[in-house]
């Protein structure tokens, strides 16, 4: 039905359509070349095979991983799921293969192409998480803590347990631009959120006087005999300045309205 | 005098404290509390000089009763004075915390009156955070040496972390510069703190809720290249102190001329960058690598080569102990190849178990083959028709401007010589700060 070489999946974009692709592929004895998303712009000469997502396909495979490669892969393809990878989820299907192949060893295969290249890029996003758990920024407004960040992976599902601990008895928003998502907490309770934009008020008298005091200490802090622009650069890339309050280049306004995402903090 | 005022004057006073790492210890917030601990620490920012803010560093004081010659508050130094109250201490650390600017306080002090009073102060800023805020976040907090034991016993309470600086590597270095402290000022509180960890472990086994007394250990820093001693002394008194008082961590900060004194190197001198990076270098390789101090440098060699990393230097000294086979040796020889660390060691030892690793395999596991290639075999293969000359090895370890200046400190030696990278480094060497390097190796102080 489907000629092999060209065989195009296109799935919901969700970790059950994804697996309900690993289904069919094993269904189907075939593997599929790429595995678009439903608004990928058809620039293929050949039709993609829709992958229905169907949660009990999709639970058999769940349950078979850990089953087969043990729990450590489950959860590295969950996180592999989250990273800015290029076809990140045909790369997924592929190690799931080698998995069911290999068993549990497929997680020390660090030198086969498609484990290595999975490894790859979930080293980059457990990288970007870490960095971000210290460079996000709060500023307050009504005792409401809201941060923005522009992630090239999807991080806030990695963040969420660090911010609910450090923060257990506030209320807070992290809203990740690149995504349109958000991560929301209020004591106990927590969820991510799509958002489509954020407007910030202007900050009081007492946001504005810590910022002005982060920034001195910040400015204070350097000992001018070791200035090291280079040194500072490679551990904290330029793009993660934006947000950044020490560089005072937070966007006085920005579109998002607080009243509107203050009744998201109540689900 | 307002608080920007204060912090500007406090956080100058304490910017040349290192160890300002929010790292040992994991822990979150109970009920009603604030704040939470990562064991890998976590950073917040990186200053123009590039290294990690991940505490509000700052001084209780800057008024000293003290007159060290190295310091910028040594009491004979005319400089604007401050104090924080605890209770704006612990409002701005509050404060900065809920914003994600830190990950906790990071608390020194000049001696205010006495030891006593000034610890006095900073348990009082301690007690707020800790009692009226809940803060569970990471505190980091200088003991003074001579303070009485039973303060330093509440202080430790309600840190994370406490810290005695040594200073000076070496007592004769201490009484030319810091007359008013002593090694037994120094080394007494680190002992105790040492011994009430030590008791608390095993409180916390027989109490589960025991308090914690000081859980991400201690740590001490000590400053380069203002005295004579030399870097083999200092690696041996880094290593005696993990080993007699389980230090998590010793710090080195590179001398910065911030005083003038005639028993101190001129204003202009560079800081011996270069020397306090070795050091670090060769920490590690005590910590993590299973090196002794001896193995790096010893009676005859007491610098470090300013051009080799010392795990260079050393392989470069025990051809003997390669080449190593990849796919065979166990993990802890790994480690001693140049261009592995210990995060490529740990997963040539996994992958090699599913699979023979070829040289391109090791490139994958991020091994930096350029180094490693002279030191290693795959599969019984060494790289190609390659022939390891010392020249050779050289170059692949230095850019060509190094060995170029490498070769005119050192003049090529015959074949049959050894490798003389253990002699002691020339004083005059062209791209390096010459008066710092020489002041640093030899001043007779």
């Amino acid at each position: 039905m489907f000629d092999q070489s060209n065989l195009i999946y296109r799935y919901d974009g969700s970790f059950d359509g994804l697996l309900c692709c690993v289904f069919e592929s094993y269904d189907k004895k075939e593997i599929p070349t790429e595995i678009i998303l439903p608004d990928a712009s058809q620039t293929f000469l050949f039709a993609a095979k829709e992958i229905r997502t169907d949660m009990e396909k999709s639970s058999r495979v769940l349950a078979s991983i850990p089953e087969k490669m043990g729990c450590d892969a489950l959860n590295f393809i969950r996180r592999a799921f989250l990273t800015c990878a290029e076809k990140k989820e045909l790369y997924i299907l592929l190690f799931l293969r080698l998995g069911y192949r290999y068993g549990r060893s497929i997680m020390g295969m660090l030198t086969d192409d498609t484990v290595n290249t999975l490894f790859k890029a979930v080293k980059h996003l457990d990288n970007e998480s870490h960095l971000l758990k210290g460079f996000v920024r709060f500023s307050i407004f009504n005792n409401i803590l809201v941060a923005q960040i522009e992630p090239k992976n999807y991080v806030l599902p990695l963040m969420t347990q660090h911010f609910s601990e450090r923060y257990p008895e506030e209320r807070f928003l992290i809203y990740d631009k690149t995504h349109g998502m958000a991560l929301v907490y209020q004591p106990y309770q927590s969820a991510i959120i799509p958002i489509e934009d954020l407007e910030l008020p202007e900050p009081d008298e007492q946001e504005q006087s810590y910022r002005e005091l982060w920034q001195l200490f910040y400015d204070t802090i350097e000992i001018q005999g070791r200035h090291n622009p280079k040194c500072r650069m490679s551990h904290m890339p330029k793009r993660y300045w934006k947000y950044m309050t020490e560089f005072g280049s937070l966007p006085k306004k920005s579109p998002l309205k607080l009243e509107d995402t203050a009744k998201f903090l109540i689900p | 005098m307002d608080v920007f005022d204060k912090l500007k004057i406090l956080t100058d006073a304490a910017k040349y404290d290192v160890a300002c790492t929010s790292s040992g210890v994991n822990k979150k917030a109970s009920a009603g509390g604030i704040g939470s601990a990562a064991a890998s620490g976590i950073c917040h920012s990186f200053s123009g000089d590039g290294r990690c803010i991940s505490l509000l560093k700052v001084l209780m004081t800057n008024v000293c009763a003290y007159d060290c010659k190295y310091c910028v508050n040594r009491k004979s130094n005319d400089t604007p004075r401050a104090s924080f109250t605890p209770r704006e201490l612990a409002e701005l650390t509050i404060n900065f915390y809920r914003r994600n600017y830190i990950e906790g306080l990071f608390l020194s002090s000049g001696v205010l009156k006495n030891p006593d009073y000034t610890t006095e102060q900073m348990i009082e800023a301690l007690r707020i955070l800790r009692e009226e805020y809940r803060f569970f976040g990471y505190i980091h907090a200088k003991a003074i040496p001579g303070t009485d034991s039973g303060l330093i016993a509440r202080l430790g309470m309600l840190t994370d972390r406490m810290s005695v600086n040594i200073e000076l590597p070496s007592q004769s270095s201490l009484q030319l510069l810091a007359p008013d402290k002593s090694k037994h000022s120094i080394l007494a509180p680190m002992k105790y703190i040492q011994n009430r960890i030590q008791e608390n472990s095993t409180d916390i086994i027989k109490y589960r809720h025991a308090p914690k007394f000081v859980p991400a250990g201690q740590s001490t820093q000590m400053i380069i290249g203002a005295t004579p001693d030399t870097d083999f002394q200092i690696l041996n008194l880094t290593e005696g102190l993990y080993k007699k008082y389980k230090l998590k961590r010793v710090f080195f900060s590179a001398y910065m001329p911030v005083a003038e004194n005639v028993l101190l190197p001129t204003l202009d001198t560079t800081p011996p960058l270069w020397r306090e990076h070795r050091l670090y270098q060769a920490d590690w390789l005590l910590r993590f690598y299973g090196f002794t101090a001896n193995e790096l440098l010893d009676q005859q060699h007491q610098s470090f080569n300013p051009f080799l990393d010392p795990k260079c230097n050393w392989a470069l000294h025990h051809m003997d102990f390669f080449p190593i086979n990849i796919n065979r040796a166990p993990y802890s020889d790994l480690l001693r190849v140049p261009g592995i660390g210990v995060n490529s060691a740990k997963r040539i030892v996994i992958a090699r178990r599913s699979a023979t690793l070829q040289f391109n395999d090791l490139k994958k596991l991020g091994v930096v083959l350029k180094r490693a290639q002279y030191f290693i075999t795959c599969g019984g293969k060494a790289t190609g028709s390659l022939k390891i000359t010392q020249d050779k090895v050289l170059q692949s370890l230095m850019s060509e401007k190094t060995l170029g200046m490498y070769h005119q400190s050192f003049p090529l030696q015959s074949q049959n010589k050894q490798l003389s990278l253990f002699e002691q480094p020339p004083m005059i060497l062209s791209g390096y700060p010459q008066e710092d390097l020489q002041r640093c190796l030899t001043s007779p102080i």
